[in-house]
């Protein structure tokens, strides 16, 4: 039996833990997501369980046989020609090629790409080219293949657009305004969404995912709860998945609800519920990470809030696992070690129906 | 997001279901389409497919039946059916709509 | 099988120190045992970290030796290059074939 284990902390630091210590840290990050979500503890097997993976000597780990589940791509099939931000390599190629190298060269489940600004207010500006590039990418490739996009309510608040900041007005006690000035960027942000997702269903687009949604807070995620439904009305066939940016909903304004659920404070189960309501065909939760705190503690997090979303949800649930969330380490070159085994807690323990 | 090695590889190779190599892509058109949770999925595919759900991973069985089935398959061969064909045949299998499939019909 | 190979036995090529223990065995013929250290010795790191992408991302940074994450006005291919040829004390062909043909 080891002494000690070989993991990482949240920002990608390797350390060595010593065997009681990892026990502790998994339990302590069990009992803070029980906490904060009021929701269950992992229990004393899937703690065990939990240990075993993160302590297996080999660098990396998978699931074993029978127990694959679908990877779907929110933006991973761009990182050959993307930029640094995202960990993007700036291949000199086309998104084409780069999607189809994801499909073919890496056995990927599903593809997707977007505008290279991220983001639904600078992909309507060129949806006329979104919608060619979607159109003639769509017919080479044989996994589904998404269009990715944030919805970023924060490019509608001023300097970037129209509407007065609420960051500007809050400090100042002006909260009505703050308020008002968010419902109003927010409609603007819904009519964006929806003219996009209209524009890329008449080209035959296979699914749709608002990535990082609820990053500017409540407002964010209704107005994205709001687009989806009415694209689900008008466009059934266009699949949808809807992608956490956080574990909990900010509550920049505090007041929006959604079929009467106060929206700001939301966990994920609570958000997995709001977005099948609206009719999202698939849910990401995202489990923000600790950078001070170990793996094991992150990790132990992540899989208690994924366990109970999963339970709970409706529709099929795929957590986020880029950096920085549901217990992958905080860094660019995301260590492998870690990597994989979150992968194998979120599937083995948490029950995802993908990734 | 993390480096294509680092983070969508790494993620694939511990867990995924390992797309046109096997029967990942068919596994997600269930759950995009019909919200199906990832057991159902996988049963419904295997029944479809005429296999056993543990066979949905199996490469050596995949690879011969895609390529029979005409539903796309990874390597480049030349002559089999990939891209908006594959999804044809597939929308048909499945008995499910494919957009992409149906505004591709629309034009012809 | 590449990328499944690379997965779960390979360093890492440049997004760790892969490539320069491959340049040792290819212009030295050393074993990976030495080869491993030779270059822990040129990089001041231990063995351990020449396979950790976290440590050896900041410190390819630093030397400007190349990375997998493309960072505007990083050294990248030949210019990455040259610096290895002088970190490792090697000769690499292209680097003195570009060195020739420009006169540097």
């Amino acid at each position: 039996m080891q002494d000690a284990i070989f993991t990482r902390m949240g920002d990608g630091e390797r350390i060595s833990m010593p065997v009681q210590e990892m026990k502790e840290e998994l339990l302590e990050g069990t009992q803070d997501a029980a906490k904060k979500g009021r929701i269950p503890e992992l229990t004393e097997e899937d703690l065990q369980q939990l240990f075993e993976i993160l302590a297996e000597p080999g660098r990396i780990v998978s699931v074993p046989s029978g127990k694959e589940v679908v990877v779907t791509d929110d933006g991973c099939a761009k990182i050959f020609y993307s930029g640094p931000a995202d960990g993007g390599a700036a291949l000199p190629i086309s998104r084409q090629n780069s999607v189809l190298a994801y499909e073919r060269g890496f056995a990927a489940d599903t593809v997707s790409f977007g505008h290279e600004d991220y983001s639904f207010k600078p992909a309507k500006a060129l949806i006329d080219y979104e919608m060619q590039t979607y159109y003639t990418t769509s017919l080479a490739t044989t996994v589904p293949c998404f269009y990715g996009s944030q919805p970023n309510l924060g490019l509608y608040f001023r300097p970037d657009g129209p509407h007065p900041n609420p960051a500007d007005l809050l400090p100042h006690g002006r909260i009505d305004e703050a308020k008002a000035a968010q419902e109003e960027a927010a409609e603007q942000l819904r009519e964006d969404m929806v003219y996009v997702g209209q524009k890329l269903a008449e080209v035959g687009c296979e699914g749709i995912n608002f990535d990082t949604t609820g990053s500017a807070g409540d407002a964010d995620f209704h107005a994205t709860l709001m687009a989806v439904a009415e694209l689900k009305e008008k466009v059934p066939l266009m699949s949808v998945e809807v992608g956490m940016s956080g574990e909990f909903v900010l509550g920049m304004h505090g007041g929006i609800t959604f079929e009467g659920k106060r929206l700001a404070g939301m966990y994920p189960h609570e958000q997995a519920d709001a977005a099948a309501a609206a009719g999202a065909d698939i849910f990401g939760p995202a489990v923000n990470v600790n950078t001070s705190r170990s793996v094991a503690w992150n990790l132990a997090r992540a899989v208690t809030f994924v366990k109970h979303v999963v339970e709970s949800s409706k529709i099929p649930v795929h957590p986020n696992v880029g950096m920085g969330v549901c217990g992958v380490p905080m860094c660019v070159e995301t260590p492998i070690d870690c990597v994989t085994r979150v992968s194998k807690a979120l599937v083995l323990i948490g029950k995802a129906d993908g990734l | 997001m993390g480096d294509a090695f680092g983070m969508p590889i790494a993620h694939i190779m511990a867990a995924g279901m390992g797309g046109i190599r096997t029967a990942g892509d068919l596994v997600a058109w269930m759950q995009m389409t019909r919200r199906m949770k990832i057991a159902e999925a996988k049963r419904y595919v295997a029944d479809k497919l005429g296999i056993e759900v543990i066979d949905l991973i199996n490469e050596d069985v995949m690879y011969s039946l895609r390529g029979d089935l005409g539903i796309g398959v990874v390597t480049g061969d030349p002559g089999r059916a990939s891209g908006i064909i594959a999804k044809c045949k597939i929308a048909e299998l499945l008995e499910i709509e494919i957009n992409s499939v149906n505004y591709f019909k629309s034009l012809l | 099988m590449a990328v499944a190979h690379g997965i779960a036995s390979g360093i890492g090529g440049i997004r760790a120190a892969g490539d320069l223990v491959a340049r040792m065995q290819v212009s030295r013929g050393m074993r990976i045992k030495e080869a491993k250290e030779y270059v822990a010795g040129c990089l001041r790191i231990s063995v351990e970290d020449i396979a950790d992408p976290v440590v050896m991302s900041e410190l390819r940074e630093d030397l400007d030796i190349g990375r997998v994450n493309a960072v505007p006005g990083a050294a990248k291919g030949i210019d990455a290059k040259f610096r290895i040829a002088e970190l490792l004390d090697i000769k690499i062909n292209c680097v003195n074939k570009f060195r020739e043909r420009t006169g540097l």
